[in-house]
């Protein structure tokens, strides 16, 4: 009897101590998982406070041994114009992608048509087109037109990663605003256009910011379009830059990593400012490059 | 609130009473103004991407080279673009590198995805902001991530080689500039950028399950493979059968990763169908036509497993909805 008092007692004592220790394993597990996959960026911020001798050393050495800012100094003086333009592409694609978008979304949300599904898949399969197939008629086509080398060319080409997917988040944020608003505002003469700005965009900030950010990003991050429709070297984004970087025959480490941690901060800040907000937008899309 | 509504008002006493009641009836009126929203996305969608696919197939038809942008010639030649492709000797190794590459990328990124997002079911302390730090990798720009695995597999002092050498191996792996390794160096790279997209979604998937399938199972003694076997995996398969549609295509598509690692060296041996027709574009020859037949075959691939896709997510977009 004495024996089986005392037993749940001590189960009692000892199982918060267990599921701690077994808690404290979860995360350590998880910390492990993600530091691993975390590596490869630890890596170039490791390298870019690193002198191009030390970075060559073996053992490569896992935290920098003489700490210098050296390599950003150089960053800043040679990808200056490479962060720039990146900006100017960035900012770009959202502004096209946004004005296209927002209203299409509207439309697509409040409006059963069949042109509207039609149009929604046709952009489903649209964006799945190799980029190349992509560039390689736009090429010719703003050839002609005298747009080549111009950032209008990448902007409008870079659009073309950014437009379905800000549709269809936005789209599905504003089928859940409830078509009592629009209704009531109706019954007071307000049209289309008035419901459009004064209801829809107002109540649906966090998917055009979600589909805004998204666009930024993939504006910044784009490669293959700077690389086919642009050839002036004042127009050159960071992408772009940083493959040049990587072709040359004695590469300046350094440099090329301290620009690289530039090149990545945008998502790094994306993911901080909105982190709920990215982890929906990919599900919702469930498309990207 | 109050704003639209006064705002409104004002509107509809500007208007006057006849002008409502002329031409077509209200409800048709609206609509029409509804797919005037449509307009932009709609002039938008032919002029970059119904003519920019459209034209492709047509250049694939013709002799479009460098000549064309001068003399504006682009003789019709059929499938002779075609014909040429297949007979270069480097058609062949694009094709089954493409395959070996689609393969390898899938069958790991969905693993290794389903895997962590598995552990992550867990509760634990950090669990959210582990799990979304993971997507960091996938939201850099894939061409940065390339020139980060360029060093890793750098084969003097790269990461990667001396954690091989401190493993007990004491060769070289060069992994960058040897013909057997370069398809498998980025295709390590790639499963890398893969996995953070794959464990989302599949996250959200298995998220979605109810929990008291499991605490049912757990009460009849079901252990953590048969929960898995029977429960998870079966309940998963809508969305899995998405995420690798979606996979599929999007490896297609690969570019970035593969021009920043080794662009397509050394000797075509880490060429795909894709980057092969951007050299046959714009790098070697200048043949926009070639090029746009190895895009035409893209097309037709990703098309079918896009349909594909469209009828799955889509049905399953109706079931959630409803």
């Amino acid at each position: 009897m004495s024996g089986s008092t005392s037993s749940p007692a001590r189960s009692r004592r000892a199982r918060p101590l267990q599921s701690r220790l077994k808690t404290v394993g979860w995360t350590a597990a998880g910390i492990l998982i993600t530091g691993f996959m975390l590596f490869p960026l630890y890596w170039i911020v490791n390298c870019s406070f690193m002198s191009q001798t030390d970075i060559l050393q073996t053992p490569p050495p896992f935290i920098p041994p003489n700490p210098t800012l050296d390599a950003y100094r150089n960053a800043l003086s040679t990808a200056g114009g490479y962060i720039q333009s990146s900006f100017i592409y960035a900012l770009g694609t959202v502004v096209v992608t946004m004005l296209v978008a927002t209203p299409a979304a509207y439309a697509l949300a409040t409006v059963r048509a069949r042109i509207g599904s039609l149009l929604l898949f046709g952009l489903i399969l649209a964006q799945m087109a190799p980029g190349f197939v992509v560039a390689n008629s736009l090429y010719s086509a703003f050839n002609t037109l005298g747009l080549l080398n111009s950032y209008q060319a990448v902007i409008l080409a870079d659009s073309t990663i950014a437009v379905p997917f800000a549709i269809i988040i936005m789209r599905a944020f504003m089928i859940g605003i409830p078509r009592e608003l629009a209704e009531a505002a109706k019954v007071d003469g307000a049209g289309q256009l008035r419901i459009f700005r004064s209801i829809y965009v107002p109540l649906s900030r966090t998917a055009l910011i979600t589909a805004s950010l998204f666009s930024f990003l993939f504006g910044w991050g784009d490669f293959l379009f700077a690389l086919i429709l642009n050839n002036n070297p004042d127009h050159t984004p960071i992408t772009v830059g940083i493959y040049r970087f990587i072709g040359s025959y004695s590469v300046e480490w350094p440099s090329v990593m301290a620009t690289a941690v530039i090149a990545v901060i945008p998502a790094a800040f994306l993911l901080a400012i909105a982190q709920r907000y990215v982890a929906a937008g990919i599900t919702a899309g469930a498309l990207k490059e | 609130m109050t704003r639209v509504v006064e705002g409104g008002a004002a509107a509809k006493a500007a208007v006057p009473p006849s002008k409502q009641s002329r031409g077509l009836p209200r409800w048709r009126r609206e609509r029409v103004a509804g797919l005037l929203f449509l307009l932009p996305a709609l002039v938008y969608v032919v002029a970059f991407y119904a003519y920019p696919i459209a034209f492709n197939v047509l250049m694939s038809l013709e002799k479009y080279t460098l000549k064309t942008f001068v003399t504006g010639e682009a003789p019709f030649i059929g499938l002779d673009n075609f014909k040429h492709l297949v007979n270069n000797p480097e058609f062949w190794p694009a094709v089954v590198n493409t395959v070996w590459f689609t393969v390898g990328s899938l069958f790991f990124q969905f693993t290794l995805g389903l895997l962590i997002a598995l552990f992550y079911q867990h509760k634990f302390p950090l669990n959210s902001i582990l799990r979304a730090l993971i997507l960091v990798p996938w939201l850099a720009p894939v061409l940065v991530s390339g020139a980060i695995w360029v060093r890793l597999f750098d084969q003097d002092t790269g990461v990667i080689n001396f954690a091989i050498h401190s493993l007990g191996y004491q060769g070289q792996i060069s992994w960058l500039t040897d013909p057997h390794l370069s398809l498998i160096s980025v295709l390590i790279a790639n499963i890398w950028i893969g996995i953070p997209f794959n464990m989302v979604i599949l996250y959200g998937g298995l998220q979605a399950i109810p929990r008291v399938l499991y605490e049912a199972a757990s009460i009849d003694g079901a252990s953590a493979w048969q929960r898995f076997r029977y429960i998870t995996w079966p309940l998963l398969r809508p969305v899995s059968t998405v995420v690798l549609l979606l996979g599929l295509v999007y490896t297609l598509k690969v570019f970035d990763v593969i021009m920043s690692i080794t662009r397509g060296g050394p000797a075509d041996t880490s060429q795909t169908l894709n980057t092969w027709a951007y050299s046959l574009a714009f790098t070697n020859g200048f043949d926009f036509g070639l090029g746009a037949v190895a895009g035409d075959i893209l097309l037709v691939i990703v098309f079918a497993f896009g349909m594909l896709y469209l009828r799955y997510a889509y049905r399953e977009l109706r079931e959630t909805a409803s």
